[in-house]
This record gives structure tokens, sequence and C-alpha cells, in this order.
């Protein structure tokens, strides 16, 4: 039996946990860059918001649900680019596309004049906006030129710590990134599970099969199966920790989407005459610790 | 989505620029800054239309504690009064730090 004592005790340690997820898009930034470091590029008074959205009848944000600061980790220059999950689910239009290119271009800049400036964008997003669908695929093409020129001189991490979770369009620069942060309850995948049943039916892939959804886009699956590199608790002082770690290695010795052969030869070697079961993935396709 | 303007008198000058909230389902973002003029303006974009009434009663009550000249802009989805009261509060308050 518990006692008062513990019972409460329980409850402060649970109210001291400083989830990362329960933040904010601005205040998930804030929270991964040093202590005054930094300052909001393109913020909430500068008013670039959507255009489109209005002439569609829905409510736009001042930001574009695209919060950009340029401060300090551990002492050295990186932007944080943060998606705001809760704003259109994150979704990414025409100006947060060109807010996010033209922080990562200047990150670029910067680190060939020899200010080396690293970027983290912040993943919690369903992909492109549909509202401005065609101008949100020119962008991401543009934010996955511009993570190849930064990443040739500086990491570019991406984080998604959940619960929207990175998919569509958005999930590409978890591809392209130097390093990737996931946490348990994170999802990263091209096609959403909703899309998928909806393209091709229930039979296909059960959205609402939350066991079957995590097994197969959960942040621990992807890690397991060397999507990602670093796990992490939704504890903001262990995803600031991870953060600092990898920054500090500097660039990876091979960037993922640069083993081409490596990837075709996993796919080509598996065996789809039978449903491939997520546990058989994890021993086949294991990650190089 | 309906557009709403409102005004009222102000005694005082504002303070500082603050921003709080966000356009997420059920909640909404206050933009405040002080306003040169002794007048107070706020102007509301909801996805919800048909209620002016309830923003007008809220705002009455709001500018009845609060005197300062300022400009207010609200982008909202669909909050409660409750919310929207609150928000405005969370805003005077980081005004004022």
């Amino acid at each position: 039996m518990t006692t008062m004592t513990e019972t409460k005790s329980e409850a402060v340690e649970f109210s001291k946990r400083a989830s990362f997820i329960e933040l904010s898009g601005r205040e998930r930034a804030i929270a991964l860059l040093d202590q005054g470091s930094w300052r909001e590029l393109l913020g909430p008074f500068d008013r670039m918001e959507s255009p489109w959205l209005v002439m569609q009848n829905i409510t736009p944000q001042s930001d574009d649900g695209c919060i950009i600061l340029k401060g300090k980790v551990d002492g050295q220059p990186c932007v944080v680019i943060s998606m705001e999950p809760a704003f259109q689910g994150g979704s990414l239009g025409e100006v947060s596309g060109a807010k996010i290119t033209a922080a990562l271009d200047l990150a670029c800049r910067d680190s060939k004049n020899g200010k080396v400036t690293s970027a983290v964008v912040l993943l919690e997003t369903g992909g492109v906006r549909l509202p401005e669908a065609n101008l949100g695929l020119a962008a991401v093409a543009e934010i996955c030129s511009s993570f190849i020129s930064l990443r040739q001189y500086a990491p570019v991490v991406c984080l998604s710590a959940g619960t929207v979770g990175c998919f569509g369009g958005m999930s590409l620069l978890a591809g392209l990134a130097s390093y990737v942060i996931l946490t348990r309850e994170s999802r990263l995948g091209l096609n959403g599970p909703e899309v998928i049943e909806q393209e091709h039916g229930i039979e296909e892939f059960d959205s609402s099969d939350r066991k079957l959804v995590w097994a197969i886009d959960g942040g621990e699956q992807r890690y397991m199966t060397g999507m990602a590199d670093v796990l992490v608790k939704d504890k903001v002082e262990e995803i600031a920790a991870a953060l600092r770690k990898v920054l500090k290695a500097g660039l990876p010795k091979i960037h993922r989407s640069t083993q081409i052969d490596l990837f075709r030869k996993r796919i080509a070697a598996l065996n789809t005459d039978q449903q491939i079961d997520p546990n058989t993935l994890r021993q086949t396709w294991k990650r190089e610790s | 989505m309906e557009t709403l303007e409102f005004s009222f008198p102000a005694k005082s000058k504002g303070r500082s620029n603050a921003h709080v909230g966000v356009v997420g389902s059920g909640d909404l973002e206050v933009l405040l800054q002080p306003q040169k003029e002794m007048q107070s303006k706020v102007k509301i974009r909801t996805s919800v239309a048909g209620f002016s009434e309830q923003w007008k009663a809220v705002l009455d009550r709001f500018f009845q504690t609060h005197d300062a000249a300022v400009s207010i802009e609200i982008n909202d989805a669909g909050a409660t009064p409750g919310l929207v009261a609150l928000r405005l509060a969370q805003a005077a308050e980081a005004s004022e730090k």
C-alpha cells in the first residue's frame, strides 16, 4: 500500500518532469538555446503571415506557425527553427517555408565566412499545408537544397519530440539531416497513417491501431532500425543535453542520405512474400551502434 | 472567418509589446502594442462567425480594469469567452513586465 507521503512525492516528481512535448513551438526553441543568448527573427510583430489562408477564410497566425531563434548552444552559434505544432498541424506554407530557407542560407553564409553556425529544426509537422500546396511543395525543395548546402559546413539537426510527429514532404528533411533526435512519443514517416488508410483502405493500414502505427513510424522503431541517431525521453533537460552532445560531435563522418547503396541493398534483401513484422525488421536493419 | 473591430477609451499610456497564445483549436493568439493616441483599438479575426456580442462583452469587461492605450490584434481559432479573457489578462500582464 502506498502511503500519503509516497503519493505526494510521486506527484512532486511528476510536476518537476518538465515535459518538452507540453511546450509551445516558441517555448521549445527557447528551451534549447543558452539562456539570454537568442533573438527572434521575423517574430509575431513583423506580421509575416500567410496571405493565402485569409483568402480561403482560414485564420492565419502572425508568425505563420514557424519560429526562428538565432542564438547559441554551449556558446556556439546556432539557429533554431521550430514548427508550431498547434497551428494548422505544424504545416508548411509559402511564408514559413521562405523563413526556414532564409534562416538556413544565412547560417550557411556565416559558416562559409568562418563563423560556423549549426541549425536545429524542430519538426512537428504533417508536411505541406494543403491550402497552399504548390507553394509549400516548392518550399520543401528549397529547404532540402539549403539543408544540403549548410551540412557541408555545419551540422543540421532534426528533432521531433511529438506528438504531431513528422510526415509528408517535411520528413525528407529528417532524411537529409546530420543527426535525427526522436522520443518514443514521436513518429516519423513519409506517408502518414491516415493518408495510407485513405488511399489504400483499412486492410492496408489501420490508422486507429496505435500499436501498429508506433511499431512502424514510432520514434523507438525508427531509432532501432537506424533511421534516427538519438532516442531521448520527453524531458527538456535530456533533449537539450542530447542536442549539445551531437553539436559538440560536429559533422558526422557520413550523412545518412549519401548511403544510397546501403539502403538499396537493404530494401532489395527484404522478403516481401510474407508480412514483415516490426521486430524482424529491427533484426534485419540493425542500427550500427 | 469573420473580422471584427472595436474601440475603447483609454486614460494611461501603454507599456510594451506582448504576444501570447497560438492559433490552435480552441485557442487564440493576442498581439498587444502600445498606442500613441489615447484610444484602444481591437481587431479580431475569428474562425467562428456570428459571436460579435460575446466578443464585445468580454472586451468590455477587460477594458473596465485596463485603461492603457493599446492596439490589440486577435487571431482566434474558436476559443471560449473564458479563455479569451485569460489570454487578454495574460497579454496585459506580459506587457507590464
